[in-house]
């Protein structure tokens, strides 16, 4: 009976063929679509180089993740699959140029992929026998081996200074020799596209469900016929793959590899951006790594203390929404499915002003703090809004404290209102 | 002289100093429904932890079908037809009941760990998932969550994992723990029809259950088999009675 119902719907997609292929393939040329038309909307330097960043960002963020949130893996030394791609793809690219080879600069990073799948293979064989904190561990050491590896064996890696290259003299594709910007970032682009599609039909394949599993419970995958060494093993070969075409991709932006790329720094970032962008939902990363790059460069105009707001946005994420921000659009989408979404809206808005106030104060603070114990008194320069105070100013100091105390307080007495609001949309959904 | 599905040679299993199974030789023929009573610290799950390959003998031997899978790791001895399901329910707690069975059949219909086709491409798949969540009743569940599911069903659902790769020998251990009596009811005529035609062995405390079901019992008293025999025979042995029966049940 259940069995007919099934069938009679499946027969059904089939009757509006349109709409099937419409919700398989609708997304993907919303995106492609959308990635052509970026650079005519967002035209200056800055915005095409960071917009190169953050299609860099996503596929690095997306490879993280395959461990990540796919299969449960914590890997504190993902760089070293990025940066080996990195610097495979500048020696490639130096050596099709010395040998005036056939191969356009598009198909580079496969190169880097390649490169990333090879070491993904040679270190996942050792660090996949393991899980959890152990594997955590081996990663780390994996990176720091390498990284320190970088600085000594200099015929390859290039010492401190790193190996350079020049993108553009490589066989020409449509008369496209890849010097400007305009031309990388729809080489990357491109790229980017692809790597998240695969990426996303891996995880709805034979394999992608036992990285789940494997997630989930790994002793209950073994009775379950599969080896889940064998299925982490997997999991971080592919994951080296599309983390070595990032590094690629990284190279041909930068036209160089150096040291930095094996950074904790490298592979601390990517960790933040998955996280603050969701592991648990498959485009989480891809918010995180646009979000993530777009306050690296933009924060580190306004602020020398970047990081450390950086690290505050992090804990925040971690200890209010562990779900991330992909975890928030998806809780709201509920309610949008369900129309309540008109009874949160309100108490968000009451909510809103007291949590802004208290993070000025907050921000105030900690500027005035930097420029007093670093900066030896320099003056506290907020442009926009007319202001130019020695960080010791009381008044200022006054004010910031009245924003930061009077903020949380306000903010501590709306706070109900929106959980309250949130219970009622939820529990008036589900009645409905 | 009838087959042998499972055959256990003077098993021992020590955890340090503490043997905790002292030296088992029992044999499960094909297509008989074996239980394993005894009362709480008898080595029940520990023994079907070295049956399934969870744990490692101290000494001894297990044979399945005939073959030596003493040294075999649990997805091997998986993969050679024995499935297993656990006292704490151990399912794929983030994972739809649809995905959480079709990972109990993917193996068994080859699909092995291909990461270059789509795994709703298999039909077979997912007609072996269907047919078994109708089986269970669990069907109208399928997009849920394993992990919000109720806990009857997250019971069912154990079960269903484990008979999904279409194993026929089954381990089932306290199926029925801490369910009521009406859902113990429906899980043991479950536990009836899916054993139907496969070999079944099964740790179980309610001994109503164990008398409905079983062809043959066996009495695991401190790591040891005190009696195997019939239900029948069972509940009139004077050493039951006097280890363990003579407690409880009578």
């Amino acid at each position: 009976m259940t069995g007919d119902v099934v069938k009679a719907s499946m027969a059904s997609e089939r009757g509006f063929f349109p709409t099937e292929l419409f919700a398989r393939w609708g997304v993907w040329v919303a995106l492609a679509a959308l990635l052509l038309v970026l650079p005519l909307v967002f035209k200056s330097g800055t915005a095409l180089t960071m917009m190169s960043l953050m299609g860099i960002a996503i596929v690095f963020a997306l490879s993280y993740n395959m461990l990540l949130g796919q299969t449960g893996m914590l890997s504190f030394g993902h760089a070293v699959y990025y940066g080996l791609g990195a610097y495979l793809v500048v020696h490639a690219i130096n050596i099709v140029t010395a040998q005036r080879l056939p191969i356009p600069l598009p198909l580079m990073p496969l190169i880097g992929g390649l490169s990333g799948l090879f070491f993904g293979i040679l270190f996942g064989w050792v660090s996949t026998k393991r899980s959890g904190t152990a594997f955590a561990m081996i990663s780390l050491g994996l990176a720091e081996l390498v990284g320190s590896s970088s600085l000594i064996l200099r015929g390859f890696f290039g010492g401190e200074e790193g190996v350079t290259t020049n993108r553009a003299k490589l066989l020409r594709v449509f008369d496209w020799n890849f010097g400007p910007q305009i031309q990388v970032y729809y080489l990357i682009a491109f790229w980017c596209l692809l790597c998240m599609y695969l990426m996303y039909k891996i995880t709805r394949t034979p394999l992608g469900r036992m990285c789940n599993a494997t997630r989930d419970n790994a002793e209950r995958v073994q009775f379950v016929g599969y080896n889940p060494q064998v299925v982490r093993f997997l999991a971080f070969c592919l994951s080296g793959f599309f983390a070595g075409i990032a590094g690629g991709l990284a190279a041909i932006n930068f036209e160089i590899a150096n040291s930095a790329l094996f950074s904790a720094v490298q592979s601390g970032n990517v960790l933040l951006a998955t996280f603050i962008g969701g592991a648990g939902f498959f485009f989480g990363p891809v918010i995180g790594a646009v979000l993530v790059s777009y306050l690296q460069v933009m924060l580190s105009d306004l602020t020398e203390v970047w990081q450390l707001y950086f690290g505050l946005m992090f804990i925040a994420v971690v200890m209010f929404a562990p779900q991330g921000l992909a975890g928030l659009i998806m809780m709201h989408a509920t309610l949008v499915k369900r129309g309540t979404l008109m009874k949160v809206l309100p108490s968000y808005l009451v909510s809103f002003i007291p949590a802004l106030a208290m993070t000025a104060g907050l921000i105030l603070i900690i500027e005035m703090l930097f420029r007093i114990s670093v900066k030896e008194g320099e003056a506290l320069v907020i442009r926009p809004l007319g202001l130019n105070m020695p960080p010791t100013s009381p008044v200022l100091w006054g004010v910031a404290l009245v924003l930061l105390i009077g903020g949380g307080f306000l903010f501590r007495m709306t706070w109900p209102m929106v959980s309250n609001a949130w219970g009622r949309a939820t529990s008036e959904g589900a009645a409905a | 002289m009838s087959v042998s599905e499972i055959e256990l040679k003077g098993l021992k299993k020590s955890f340090g100093p503490t043997e905790v199974i002292r030296g088992i030789d029992l044999s499960v023929v094909k297509g008989e429904r074996h239980a394993i009573i005894g009362p709480n610290g008898a080595g029940k799950s520990t023994l079907f932890g070295l049956v399934s390959g969870l744990l490692k003998p101290t000494s001894g031997a297990i044979m399945l079908k005939g073959q030596d899978i003493t040294p075999l790791p649990p997805h091997l001895i998986n993969r050679r037809g024995l499935s297993r399901s656990f006292q704490v329910t151990n399912i794929f707690h983030r994972m739809s009941v649809w995905e959480n069975v079709r990972c109990g059949v993917l193996w068994s219909i080859g699909q092995r760990y291909r990461f270059w086709r789509d795994v709703d491409s298999s039909p077979e798949a997912n007609e072996r998932t269907e047919r078994i969540l109708t089986d269970f009743n669990l069907i109208d569940r399928k997009d849920v969550l394993a992990g919000v599911l109720t806990y009857a069903e997250q019971r069912a659902l154990e079960i269903a994992i484990t008979v999904a790769g279409g194993a026929d020998v089954i381990l089932l251990d306290e199926p029925t723990a801490g369910m009521s009596r009406h859902e113990t009811d429906r899980a043991v005529d479950l536990i009836r029809k899916v054993s139907e035609g496969r070999t079944l062995m099964i740790v179980e405390h309610d001994m109503s259950v164990i008398f409905g079901l079983a062809d043959r019992i066996s009495v695991l008293v401190y790591g040891a088999i005190i009696a195997t025999g019939t239900p029948d025979q069972i509940r009139n042995d004077p050493k039951v009675k006097e280890a363990y029966l003579g407690q409880e049940a009578h």
